[in-house]
């Protein structure tokens, strides 16, 4: 009959509004500064530097190469690079960033940046109360603001940060092998240099 | 005691009057019943307002405005001051005066139907013979004001919102007069005062409400429809269509005209929410006359709130209306029942008292409802609609 439908659609929103009085589960709303919600694993917004160690200066792992700098789409990454070398993770003379700037307010949060790097230096961090009164020098983060822990990094990404340093792990040994190697092949060539060779003439 | 809380306001302007050199007391007076009108239902309105957004958000599961003030009653001052502090824009092209005079003209043309409107015992402003009619002349104004507002914005949605609210608002103003002409027919006056004491009269301590007759039940339910497409309200919003239109026919309204539109449509509800009471519900009359001690304009206002709980509430069930639909439904549907309804009324006045007539007039009216619905929903054009170049 008419009007049945519309009988039905009162009495359901009618028990809706009774009912969001009584029972809790209804009401799917998280308060949200006073309730949270744990991110999940896979949350990201704007980039971070990883750094190694105490000190974030000396622990960057970014070597200034800049290829985030030149793949970023909106362009929100400023290197500049350092004109000398320091001594990186893995005890080699590496460039390092004299500056780092990313423009938060053009960070599109794509990723690319995390995706090109060869040396796990840049990643992706969860933080997203950034909010701030100067939009301006507010939203522009120096490396120093952007230089967060590797602890921090297993934190926030547990899996994907296990990976990174059995990663960097292999590297590191293949590296250290490859020294290994390289010492004990220059050893046997010095010693060879050294002694000279008994029958020369042959 | 009770009778003083009854006729407390009554007294109070009395009372306020009588400071005042004799000469200026019949101004004074009128000044005053306007300035208590002018005063409480924007606060009914603000109340409705939260009711609303409180509720609404209920029957979707959600909280509602709950931030300011405890559980959120501050929220519509906090809506009051930013509407006033936002910037008013007119649009370069827009007919500036009219632009202007739109909203203005809404809220007096509102605020004069409460002039004749009876609030409680004592309680109307102005005793004319010819309430009713007045206070239709005076609704039917509001489609001015919705034009000037759609027309002077130089807008195709303002356009748009408002010829589809000329449309609808002419439309649903037959069924609405149509239906309270029964009550004229029974009461023998269009005076409002006479309607609610014709019907504040008890049997066995129950009331003579219309609402509890065939022909006023019936009545009643579409004047409540036809009410509700006139006051341009969900599912009938059509005119502001916000999914559409933006906001129809005030797309180009901002700051505190917007605010006044805002008002406009709220106090509107809230006036013709007071006409049916007064029409079907027995006006300030209590439901019971054991309860005949509590004062009248407590039952006046608990009923237009009680109705605007129930606009409320509809206004969370149900999706908007398409125009062929709103149009088909006022003027194929609405439009026929109360013409039988007005046939049906004058079977009950000249049929003598007796069960025989409820039963007659009962049986009419529900063959008619089932027979027009079941035509209506059967028809071709009523069924789902198949969009050529969207499947």
């Amino acid at each position: 009959m008419l009007g049945e439908g519309i009988l039905k659609g009162l009495a359901e929103t009618a028990r809706n509004f009774v009912g969001s009085y009584f029972s809790a589960e209804r009401l799917t709303t998280v308060q949200y500064p006073e309730q949270r919600i744990a991110p999940i694993e896979a949350t990201r917004d704007f980039p971070f530097l990883v750094y190694d160690g105490a000190d974030w200066e000396a622990g960057l792992r970014c070597v200034a190469c800049q290829i985030c700098e030149k793949e970023c789409p909106p362009k929100c990454i400023y290197i500049e690079k350092s004109t000398d070398k320091k001594p990186d993770a893995l005890g080699k003379p590496q460039f390092y960033p004299a500056r780092f700037d990313i423009d938060i307010s053009v960070c599109m949060s794509c990723q690319i940046c995390v995706e090109v790097c060869p040396f796990e230096a840049i990643k992706m961090d969860t933080e997203f109360e950034l909010s701030t009164t100067d939009r301006f020098g507010g939203l522009l983060y120096d490396r120093k603001e952007l230089a967060k822990s590797n602890e921090h990094y297993h934190k926030i990404h547990p899996t994907e940060a296990a990976a990174v340093d059995a990663h960097l792990a292999g590297e590191k040994a293949k590296a250290d092998s490859k020294a290994k190697a390289a010492v004990a092949a220059a050893a046997a060539k010095a010693a060879a240099s050294a002694a000279p060779p008994a029958g020369g003439g042959v | 005691m009770f009778a003083n809380l009854d006729q407390i306001f009554v007294l109070l302007k009395q009372f306020v009057v009588g400071l005042l050199p004799a000469s200026w007391q019949p101004v004074a007076g009128v000044v005053l019943c306007v300035a208590a009108i002018i005063c409480v239902f924007p606060a009914l309105f603000a109340i409705t307002v939260l009711l609303e957004r409180k509720g609404l958000g209920r029957m979707q599961n959600r909280y509602g405005p709950n931030r300011v003030g405890p559980y959120g009653i501050l929220q519509p001052v906090a809506d009051g001051i930013k509407s006033l502090t936002k910037e008013d824009i007119v649009p370069l092209s827009a007919d500036a005066v009219v632009h202007f005079l739109a909203p203005v003209f809404l809220v007096v043309v509102v605020f004069l139907g409460y002039a004749v409107l009876p609030m409680g015992r004592n309680m109307t402003l102005v005793h004319m013979d010819a309430a009713l009619l007045f206070y239709f002349s005076i609704g039917a104004s509001t489609e001015l004001s919705v034009f000037m507002a759609g027309w002077s914005s130089r807008n195709k949605y303002s356009l748009l919102g408002a010829m589809r609210a000329v449309a609808q608002m002419i439309s649903y103003e037959v069924p609405l007069l149509m239906s309270s002409v029964a009550v004229v027919m029974i009461t023998g006056s269009l005076s409002l005062d006479k309607i609610v004491a014709a019907q504040n009269q008890y049997t066995w301590g129950l009331p003579h409400w219309y609402i509890f007759t065939p022909w006023g039940f019936a009545g009643f339910v579409m004047f409540a429809i036809a009410a509700t497409a006139e006051t341009n309200r969900s599912p009938f919003d059509l005119p502001e269509g916000e999914s559409e239109l933006v906001a129809g026919y005030f797309t180009e309204y901002s700051g505190f005209k917007f605010a006044e539109f805002f008002l406009g449509e709220y106090v509107g509800m809230l006036s013709i929410s007071g006409l049916g009471t007064t029409l079907f519900l027995g006006g300030w009359s209590s439901p019971l006359a054991v309860l005949g001690w509590v004062p009248s304009w407590f039952w006046f206002f608990s009923k237009v709130m009680l109705s605007m709980c129930v606009y409320i509430w509809l206004r969370g069930t149900l999706p908007r209306l398409r125009q062929d639909q709103l149009m088909n439904f006022a003027w194929k549907f609405v439009l026929p029942l109360t013409l039988l309804n007005l046939f049906v009324t004058a079977m009950w006045h000249f049929m003598s008292d007796g069960w025989e007539r409820w039963v007659i007039c009962s049986a009419i009216l529900l063959l008619a409802y089932v027979v027009m619905g079941r035509s209506g929903m059967h028809r071709e054009h009523f069924g789902p609609r198949r969009y050529r170049y969207a499947d």
